[in-house]
């Protein structure tokens, strides 16, 4: 049994003890061991693909329990690929926190912010459901305090709304894994799946009902129509870095329905096997249709990259409701991609709110900002990947998953909203940019006193670039990439694999002996 | 017993239903305590209901003892302490929005017409 795949959730909690010591050594101590940790978590992640091409499943057993008893963490190529994903993503962030001070604007930056990754890596690793719920509040309330993180009016009243909706959340997940509990007498997900298989069909009902509501619970995480109101104005207000960051926290909500529903409804489910599909697809539609309206309504910028994130998420459902694997497959390429570049979208729209001065990110026209030309042909390539449009690869991501759609019934439904939502999308990202960058007001009337917006940080700019390098090279290398998520959906698909790879891995023998005293 | 702890819950969980959806952050608190208390019982529950049985299985007993089930007591306890832990943050969150936002309306702006009947108060 390796220890690998317990590492990339033990690593950012160990640092994050570290990081409290070092919290008097100062920031630049803290900054360098959170910025080499979080290095060491891509080195890690990547250790975890080439691990997962090998073996198809590695089960680590927690305090040595097998499986049903014990609580597993199991590695598979899907938990792989959103570990990498979440390490780039981190030290993207990462780095344009520490390169604008952001992080010095309140105490624990560092220290949150590696909690936060245990609570993902956490997540995206367990096969026990009751684990991924602890896992679940580990990141929530990291999140919680990095979504206040530097202070601000507006920050505090998302916040709020942030924090109640997310603990309603909690609550409806508790009665899930509860009635689950109640009924199939195992929180294994494996275990779960199989006690399913040969559950009696008067239970049937009860389980469903569990599972849509674990639905829910994921929807809220996901932002899925209605549940997505919490979300545009949480990610609006928050600083930059989290945001970015942010960018993967709803991805968990699709991870969490693709990995437990997809594992516990399965093929071997029975009656109740994929049950939950046209949910996702049609709640997905609607979301998607209601993102569109938002990033066209929205009056700043923020609000509405937080809206573009909501429309990814609503086509990623859409991907996951199709349920098949060449559906999967494409969802899995598109999450890659809207992941990151989602996360150098909201950097880059502090760039421009920090050029823009007082106008902050309002739709309003300024004077023009320093380096407009370099920010605003960036803004461009970024608004193109977001948008969908060729050449790159949020335009690969969409073709794949509608071209998966193609034998769906819904297929008219799926095109005509995808198809209208991303001209929407492209209109308004046209219209916003040509009034950040076109309309501006010529430079020295405006003499009311208004502060002047600072100078391009190339430092900063630099994760912003990183983050939007990822599409070219998802293009580049798409064969590759396809490939990979291909064998992914295969294996997602394959549930009986999984049940019989967590289920028969036995405990590792120790040399204790156990010395068995007679009462 | 059944019909009381199922009674219990139902009421629990519409009370904080209720409490968490009105219009100041305090009520909510109470709501989504009283939701937590609710699913705490729920989850005890999950169980099944047992009076007078231990926690752990008898290795030595000469025929199958009858256990309760030691899990959702753990599960409990999991669930109570983060529960807990979340209610202290939030209330600091609510007191902090009080601080900053002048009201303790969850919107942090009054509506039209309690402010109107606070100006009557007055």
């Amino acid at each position: 049994m390796s220890h690998l795949t317990a590492w990339p959730v033990f690593l950012p909690l160990i640092t994050g003890f570290f990081l409290i010591l070092a919290h008097m050594g100062g920031i630049r101590l803290q900054r360098t061991i959170s910025f080499l940790a979080t290095l060491g978590l891509i080195a890690l992640s990547f250790a975890l693909i080439s691990a997962s091409q090998t073996v198809d499943y590695h089960v680590y057993l927690l305090g040595n329990w097998a499986a049903p008893f014990g609580i597993v963490l199991v590695l598979d190529k899907l938990s792989a690929l959103m570990v990498t994903i979440t390490s780039l993503l981190a030290v993207g962030a990462l780095w344009y926190a520490m390169t604008t001070k952001i992080d010095e604007k309140g105490s624990h930056f560092h220290i949150l912010f590696q909690l936060q990754l245990f609570g993902l890596n956490g997540a995206f690793l367990t096969g026990d459901v009751f684990n991924l719920f602890v896992f679940f509040e580990v990141l929530l309330l990291a999140s919680y305090g990095l979504l206040l993180h530097g202070n601000g009016r507006l920050r505090t009243k998302a916040g709020l709304h942030y924090v109640v909706i997310n603990l309603i959340g909690s609550t409806l997940f508790l009665f899930a894994v509860g009635a689950l509990y109640g009924i199939l007498g195992t929180l294994n997900m494996a275990d779960m799946a199989a006690k399913i298989a040969v559950a009696p069909p008067e239970d049937l009902g009860l389980i469903a009902a569990a599972g849509l509501l674990l639905l829910v619970v994921f929807g809220v995480k996901a932002a899925m129509f209605p549940l997505y109101l919490w979300m545009p104005r949480a990610y609006a207000n928050t600083s930059a870095p989290v945001a970015a960051l942010f960018a993967i926290m709803t991805k968990v909500g699709i991870y969490a329905i693709i990995r437990v529903h997809g594992t516990i409804f399965g093929d071997e489910a029975g009656e109740l096997a994929h049950f939950y599909v046209p949910w996702v697809l049609g709640l997905g539609l609607v979301t998607l249709l209601f993102a569109a309206f938002g990033v066209m309504a929205a009056r700043g910028l923020r609000e509405q990259v937080a809206y573009l994130v909501l429309a990814s998420v609503a086509t990623l459902l859409i991907g996951v409701g199709l349920n098949s694997p060449e559906a999967l497959s494409a969802t899995l390429y598109y999450l890659i991609h809207s992941t990151l570049i989602a996360g150098g979208m909201f950097l880059l729209a502090d760039v421009i709110l920090r050029g823009r001065g007082e106008y902050e990110d309002r739709f309003e026209s300024a004077s023009s900002m320093p380096d407009a030309i370099m920010i605003g042909s960036v803004f461009m390539f970024g608004a193109i990947a977001m948008t969908g449009m060729p050449p790159l690869s949020g335009f690969f991501g969409k073709v794949l998953i509608l071209s998966a759609a193609l034998d769906s019934a819904w297929f008219a439904w799926i095109v005509s909203v995808t198809l209208v939502a991303g001209l929407l999308m492209i209109l308004s990202m046209a219209r916003s940019g040509s009034l950040i960058f076109y309309k501006t007001r010529p430079q020295g009337k405006d003499t009311s006193g208004s502060v002047m917006g600072e100078q391009l940080n190339c430092m900063a700019f630099i994760a912003v670039i990183a983050l939007f390098a990822t599409s070219p090279v998802l293009v580049l290398f798409a064969h590759p990439i396809t490939a990979f998520t291909d064998v992914t959906a295969m294996q997602l698909f394959n549930s009986t694999h999984y049940i019989q790879a967590v289920l028969s891995t036995e405990a590792v023998a120790t040399t204790a002996t156990v010395v068995e005293i007679k009462p | 017993m059944e019909w009381l702890i199922s009674f219990s819950i139902g009421v629990l969980t519409a009370t904080g239903v209720y409490l968490t959806l009105r219009a100041r952050t305090f009520p909510v608190v109470m709501g989504l305590t009283l939701l937590a208390y609710a699913v705490n019982i729920f989850l005890f529950s999950m169980g099944r209901l047992t009076i007078g049985l231990p926690a752990v299985i008898d290795k030595y007993a000469e025929e199958a003892v009858q256990y309760s089930d030691p899990l959702p007591q753990a599960l409990v306890l999991t669930a109570i302490v983060i529960a807990f832990g979340m209610t202290a943050f939030l209330i600091v969150l609510a007191l902090k929005a009080r601080g900053e936002l002048g009201n303790d309306h969850v919107d942090g702006v009054e509506d039209s017409p309690s402010s109107s009947v606070q100006q009557e108060a007055k």
